[in-house]
């Protein structure tokens, strides 16, 4: 890329700066793009990427500070005068409506008057041009993570915007999904639209963006050309330490079997949600199992059968030799499992209730000693084991024993996580580990996870971070719409050949 | 345009909690004088004899007490279903089947006259309102059916029923066709719990018993906590291997045995004999006394005093000034207005600002 | 006029406020709003708009005053839920409560008066056609307006793009504000549409129905408007032949009870309640169904970060 003049710059913020409750969010933010080029935003969960791009998208207005737009200062007062001036944005847990069709979703966004069948028409001759498959009558319900960031992408393109800001757009896709969205950036650069990638996946920033920028607490640490830095640089930068990642030692010995699954079927509540089909697995003591997949194929819906929040078949699953596809979370408990959902507040933990609460959530049909007579719930019981479990996980809080709402992502998952690994159980079960958690929290998982199954507990994660899977696993499979592929040993899997079974090729082909 | 900004906090205010229902009383209080002024009252003298007089005669001190008992009996069993996240409205209902139900033994067995004539009268009334009570619970564990709709509907199902009853099987045969019971009998009465000072009977005191038994199980024992989490997030309630069905019915069951124990409490302690109407809308003020007692089973003995004293104000108003007793409603309206609006400040911070675009 | 043909006449006379007030309900539900308040605004314009045709003498000054009381009543809902984030069950609830007693207090002077009544229409000949004329052609004002009422918000909510946004936003309010939609603005305008239905719907019962003011007197109708919501689906269309139901329902037992079939008058009267009842159960029982039918974020609070 040619360095341009600053006065042929497409978009310049200087000192923005936002904060929420006295807390900078962005704190003098200073950052520039020039028309044609794909700019990566890049910082941990928490350093204040999202709230910059909402600035930019005017869904949020800043405290401080200015934005130009093509050399002019311009107040972004709403999303609507955002896509007046040429900017488009694809959210990253999207803006989309289920039960409407692909054309009105993408109605939507479109200012102005729309006639729906137009609409459909053009839509449908972007996504051919663009090689990216569209059905517009087709319902957002029902359709798969990957179609709906489509329809978002399209639904941006058929502005013509000047730049195209994407948050985490790869962390829904499989890697083939991925690369064929990178094609379309390209395409797209090719024809000068500007690009604002958003991403804590550093190597695809190295492999796609001409610059970075680097936030970290708020503020911009640095700026680079990501070529010519390594991976392990770019961490460094995005994090302000070294991280030390986890690193399996050897093949693990696979002792006994503690679960067993056999032709696990289920179909949801939801008519939204995924029906798991024949699902078969296996969990031996003393090894990690990665269940990989893009989000939306049968993850929550495999975990709930599993721990017993929706009953099955006896059968489907064994602990041990005990038929529980009929016993509820805290009977599979009393055998010895225990499990950490995806969702923190409102799944695992009730955000208003404090910690010892949370505690008591999960532990109170194990634990005897926090009841006392007639189910009287014994507080200084309580309070000596969440102490213990906030040691233990170096939970930082502000208060004796705040809120769970209170917490920062990666401190909630500590605890969370320090709760049921202080049960000592026999089989954990976790649904994204580390989602939303800042490196060093999820270092600090990863490693209590994997030092939970040396000990000779049996683990499955269920996670859509690849990396973090090839880190911890001894095995891997891969959920795609409610199918469970074969379990394979690590080292014989490669991401491509990962990432081909979560695109829901079968498995000779891959 | 100016736009009122909420930003949440990132904890509960402790401040506002205790503040919220004192400042929504406060609120009323001028909404009241307003209302007075509007009607060409002198709002001062008018709120001075609506709010603070009867809290001076030992007199009706006693009217305070009877009328709260039953507005903190229904309130508590509302307070414990709303923290569940069950909305019982029809406590009217209840109420009127627990009264009806418990009032059949002294009807039909007038010479049953022991010490176990009165628990027995309880009891049955608690059943009766619970298994009413009951109904839209199953109606919407079983089929799905909202309860708000269900729970509302059965209220006029119960008071054409007591309708019929008072006129039909249920009257004194030899009343001159006047529809109303027997006149309970001694035994079959709830006594005075201080003859010598007032008519306060028992029915007070099982009201502030039936505040802290439940106040203990919602804030010390594994079960309350069961209703706690379910109530919070239905989710996280399964996950603590929580029935939220269960837990649905039994708490719906547990507000209609109180209504119906209100009930039966009220036909035996206030009135004396059974007649087609019983309620001043108790049901339902309960509902607003459950809110102001920020569903706190021990709130709602304060809140149930309140109350109480709307009605006995309105009464006094009415007498004294020629205000219409219709303002009682309203102001019981108000307040839970007030209520809702005040336990904002507890989750947010607010501010007023210039709206943006 | 035969009897059947009156039987027919009182039945859409039943069935028009119930009509009108559900699809008022019908377009705030769809915009994920739930406002348990419309027996409070049902009651305070039927208070208002009799009060208000009494004392000018038309009946029509009298029905534009309830439309504007109802508006303005569901104005403090609004306020409360969106502005102040107050939770939409127990507003609604406050809001019934509040009416039901600021109308007994404000029309209280009124009850007992003789009232005016909204004028029938009456198409020469075409209402003198046998068994339909009477019932197509010589009806009240709102009767018609309920009709149009249907067609309008059928062709609002599938047709427009306003129609478009306040569907989506009742599917997703996070997704709408995130597009750059004004979540609260849309929804302040649908409550406020809500609530003149509903003052029109209770103008209807003081005005047409019974033309006079009884403390109380929707009796329920606007709670079993709420059901009709839910009996509907969410579809204007079947709104109306709910209404109908309910109506036929009423009429019915009002008759039964006029010649005296030997059941007691109180459990007639009851069941229009049961059938609501049943008529709920029969439609909720399909859980997969229903929550495809719902709007997606019915009755859930949103506050947007500023």
């Amino acid at each position: 890329m040619t360095q341009q003049a600053a006065g042929q710059s497409l978009l310049r913020l200087s000192g923005i700066t936002k904060r929420f409750n006295e807390i900078a969010a962005n704190d003098g933010v200073d950052f520039e793009i020039v028309p044609g080029e794909i700019h990566a935003l890049v910082g941990e969960n928490g350093a204040g990427k999202s709230t910059l791009v909402k600035m930019i998208y005017g869904l949020l207005q800043p405290d401080e500070g200015e934005i130009h737009w093509r050399g002019q200062a311009v107040a972004v007062a709403n999303p609507k005068a955002a896509r007046a001036l040429g900017v488009g944005m694809v959210f990253q847990h999207f803006s989309l409506f289920e039960a409407l069709t692909a054309a009105e979703n993408i109605a939507m966004a479109m200012d102005g008057k729309v006639d729906l069948a137009t609409l459909a028409e053009e839509a449908q001759a972007l996504a051919e041009k663009f090689g990216l498959p569209l059905d517009a009558n087709a319902m957002v319900g029902d359709l798969s993570v990957g179609e709906r960031q489509r329809i978002e992408i399209i639904r941006c393109l058929l502005q013509k915007p000047a730049l195209l800001i994407l948050d985490e757009p790869t962390s829904v896709l499989t890697p083939q999904e991925a690369d064929r969205m990178f094609e379309t950036l390209a395409q797209l650069k090719q024809e000068g639209t500007s690009v604002l990638y958003i991403s804590h996946r550093l190597d695809e920033v190295r492999r796609l963006c001409d610059r970075a920028t680097i936030l970290r607490g708020g503020k911009v640490v640095t700026q680079c050309v990501p070529a010519e830095e390594s991976v392990e640089s770019l961490a460094a930068m995005m994090v302000g330490e070294q991280v030390h990642t986890a690193q399996r030692e050897g093949s693990a010995i696979k002792g006994e079997r503690r679960m067993q699954i056999r032709n696990l079927n289920y179909k949801p509540l939801n008519p939204f949600g995924v029906s798991l089909k024949n699902i078969t697995l296996d969990l031996h003591a003393g090894v990690v199992v990665g269940i990989a997949g893009v989000a939306g194929n049968g993850q929550s819906e495999l975990f709930e059968c599993m721990s017993g929040e929706v009953l099955v078949e006896p059968k489907a699953i064994l602990l041990g030799d005990t038929p529980v596809g009929q016993l509820g979370i805290n009977a599979r408990r009393k055998l010895g499992s225990a499990f950490c959902p995806e969702e923190r507040n409102g799944h695992a933990a009730v955000g208003e209730l404090s910690l010892s609460q949370n505690l008591y959530l999960s532990r109170q049909s194990t634990d005897s000693v926090l009841s006392g007579a007639a189910g009287v719930i014994d507080l200084s019981a309580l309070s000596r084991v969440t102490q213990s479990v906030i040691q233990e996980m170096d939970v930082r809080k502000t208060a004796e024993d705040p809120p769970a709402a209170s917490l920062s992502g990666g401190n909630l998952q500590k605890f969370l996580m320090g709760r049921e690994l202080s049960r000592n159980p026999q089989l954990l079960i976790i649904n994204q580990p580390t989602w939303g958690v800042d490196a060093m929290a999820a270092a600090h998982i990863r490693k209590a996870i994997m030092a939970l199954a040396k000990s000779g507990s049996a683990v499955l994660v269920i996670s859509q971070d690849l990396d973090e899977l090839f880190e911890i696993s001894d095995y891997l499979a891969v959920l795609h719409d409610g199918h469970l592929s074969n379990v394979m040993p690590t080292e014989q899997c490669t991401f491509s050949t990962i990432g081909v079974l979560m695109g829901g090729a079968s498995e000779d082909v891959a | 345009m100016r736009q009122i900004q909420l930003t949440k906090r990132p904890q509960a205010s402790k401040l506002f909690a205790a503040l919220s229902p004192l400042l929504a009383f406060a609120l009323t209080l001028i909404a009241g004088a307003i209302i007075f002024w509007l009607n060409d009252k002198p709002p001062a003298q008018a709120i001075y004899m609506y709010f603070i007089e009867p809290l001076i005669a030992e007199w009706s001190l006693h009217d305070l007490a009877i009328k709260a008992a039953p507005l903190i009996m229904i309130g508590v069993g509302l307070a414990v279903c709303y923290r569940a996240n069950a909305w019982n409205i029809g406590a009217e209902g209840q109420f009127v089947v627990g009264a009806i139900v418990g009032s059949l033994v002294p009807i039909f067995w007038p010479d049953f006259q022991s010490p176990l004539t009165l628990p027995l009268m309880l009891l049955l009334g608690a059943l009766g309102g619970a298994l009413f009570a009951a109904i839209p619970a199953w109606l919407k564990v079983r089929m799905n059916t909202n309860e708000i709709l269900t729970s509302l509907m059965l209220v006029y199902v119960a008071q054409l029923l007591l309708d019929w009853l008072a006129r039909g099987p249920l009257r004194d045969p030899n009343g001159f066709n006047f529809p109303q019971s027997i006149t309970f009998s001694d035994a079959a009465t709830l006594p005075e719990i201080l003859p010598s000072s007032g008519a306060t009977h028992y029915g007070f005191l099982l009201a502030i018993i039936v505040a802290i038994v439940a106040w203990f199980v919602l804030e010390k024992t594994r079960a309350g906590f069961q209703v706690r989490v379910v109530g919070a997030s239905p989710r996280a309630g399964k996950f603590g291997g929580f029935s939220g069905s269960k837990l649905f019915i039994v708490a719906f069951m547990i507000s209609g045995a109180l209504a119906g124990m209100a009930g039966i409490s009220e036909v035996s302690g206030a009135i004396g004999h059974m007649q087609p109407i019983i309620s001043p809308g108790y049901g339902f003020t309960a509902i607003i006394v459950a809110f102001l007692g920020r569903l706190n089973p021990l709130g709602v003995v304060a809140s149930g005093l309140v109350l109480a004293l709307t009605y006995i104000g309105g009464e006094g108003v009415q007498m004294m000034m020629g205000v219409s007793d219709k303002v009682v409603r309203v102001f019981q309206g108000l307040l839970l207005f007030f209520v809702l609006a005040c336990d904002t400040l507890i989750h947010y911070k607010v501010t007023i600002s210039k709206g943006r675009g | 006029m035969g009897i059947a043909e009156s039987i027919l006449l009182t039945i859409a006379t039943a069935a028009t406020p119930l009509l009108i007030a559900a699809m008022g309900e019908l377009v705030v539900e769809r915009s994920g709003v739930l406002n348990l308040g419309v027996e409070g605004m049902m009651v305070m314009g039927a208070a208002t708009g009799f009060m208000a045709a009494a004392v000018t003498g038309s009946a029509w000054i009298g029905l534009l005053a309830a439309i504007v009381m109802g508006a303005a009543f569901s104005l403090l809902f609004a306020v409360l839920t969106q502005s102040v984030a107050t939770n939409q069950v127990a507003t609604g609830l406050a809001l019934t409560l509040l009416g039901l007693g600021l109308s007994g207090m404000i029309g209280e002077h009124y009850v007992g008066m003789a009232g005016q009544k909204l004028p029938s229409l009456d198409i020469p000949f075409l209402s003198d056609i046998p068994l339909i004329g009477a019932v197509l052609f010589g009806q009240d004002p709102l009767f018609y307006a309920s009709i149009a009422l249907t067609v309008g918000t059928m062709w609002f909510l599938f047709k427009t793009k306003t129609g478009l946004t306040l569907r989506a936003i009742g599917d997703n309010h996070g997704s709408a504000h995130a597009l750059g939609v004004q979540v609260q603005r849309y929804r302040y305008l649908a409550i406020l549409f809500g609530g003149a239905c509903a003052g029109a719907a209770g103008a209807h019962l003081s005005l047409v129905y019974t033309p006079q003011w009884v403390e109380n007197m929707t009796a329920g109708r606007g709670w079993i408007a709420l059901a009709l919501v839910v009996f509907a689906s969410w579809r204007p269309w079947r709104i109306v032949a709910g209404a109908y139901l309910f109506g036929g329902v009423t009429i019915g037992q009002l008759h039964a009870q006029a010649i005296g079939v030997p059941i007691p008058s109180q459990l007639l009267t009851a069941l229009p309640y049961i059938a609501t009842i049943v008529v709920l159960v029969l439609i909720s029982r399909n859980r997969r169904l229903t929550l495809l039918n719902t709007p997606a974020s019915l009755g859930k609070p949103f506050v947007p970060d500023h």
